[in-house]
């Protein structure tokens, strides 16, 4: 690390704490540069971390997992439900009579557990307030800055079966 | 009122330093925002970001890395023309 400390043929310690008080000003600026510099090394290493990434990244192939029986749940009833897997817990809801939307139940801000508030037909996190559309999963409010992932349903056999992600 | 040129070395290279200093901290600020944006992004499901970004990021780093090599020579050259105690 000698090309950090350019300039010196001093130890270290006595670098660092001068016996000259003007040097000392300079011994602060100098150490709180490198830091500023050691922590831009960090944000560029994140970038490069979330570059390699997205280049090993591959499309999961999502199985196909019945949820419920058609008409198993009433007009504003909710299911819970895992997929894809047994840690992703996910909310359906019957809004018609032919009509089922199934998200994530993760708030993407900070993975709360939503919940449906018929009253406000809209999904809510109880924690920090985060609102989203019922339609969509679309954020209406809150801190959250994106849409739940939204489970894509089949009907098939009088059964509903998730069948992907998307978002 | 004095001019840079009428400063003493010492305050003179202090001032550089300062004025390096900052520069390095809005790279750092621009970073830290690119940083969280680009994760953002990639969260979203968008990945074609991350590239453009990581190359952004590198160069403010390199160019925080060229101030710092600034800072340090500053320091040595203006060392030693303090007062003692």
């Amino acid at each position: 690390m000698n090309w950090l400390r350019r300039g010196s043929n001093e130890p270290l310690w006595k670098e660092e704490f001068s016996v000259r008080t003007a040097d000392e000003r300079y011994v602060t600026r100098r150490q709180l540069t490198k830091f500023l510099v050691l922590t831009s090394l960090g944000m560029f290493v994140g970038n490069i971390w979330i570059l390699v990434r997205s280049i090993l990244y591959k499309a999961p192939i999502y199985p196909q997992q019945p949820v419920a029986q058609l008409g198993e749940i009433p007009v504003g009833g909710v299911k819970l439900f895992s997929y894809p897997t047994k840690e992703d817990h996910c909310i359906m809801i019957r809004t018609g009579e032919d009509e089922y939307v199934s998200y994530s139940q993760k708030c993407t801000h900070l993975s709360c557990a939503v919940y449906y508030s018929q009253a406000e037909d809209r999904l809510e996190c109880p924690c920090h307030n985060g609102f989203f559309s019922i339609k969509d999963g679309a954020v209406l409010q809150g801190p959250p800055s994106r849409p739940l992932p939204r489970i894509v349903l089949e009907a098939r056999g009088g059964q509903l079966i998730a069948i992907e992600v998307k978002g | 009122m004095r001019t840079s040129n009428e400063l003493p070395p010492q305050n003179r290279g202090l001032t550089a330093i300062s004025g390096a200093m900052s520069l390095i901290a809005i790279l750092l600020i621009v970073q830290i925002w690119l940083l969280s944006a680009t994760l953002e992004s990639f969260l979203s499901g968008n990945r074609h970001t991350a590239l453009p970004a990581a190359i952004f990021s590198g160069v403010m780093f390199l160019i925080s890395l060229g101030l710092y090599a600034f800072v340090d020579r500053v320091d040595s050259g203006g060392r030693g023309s303090g007062n003692s105690v």
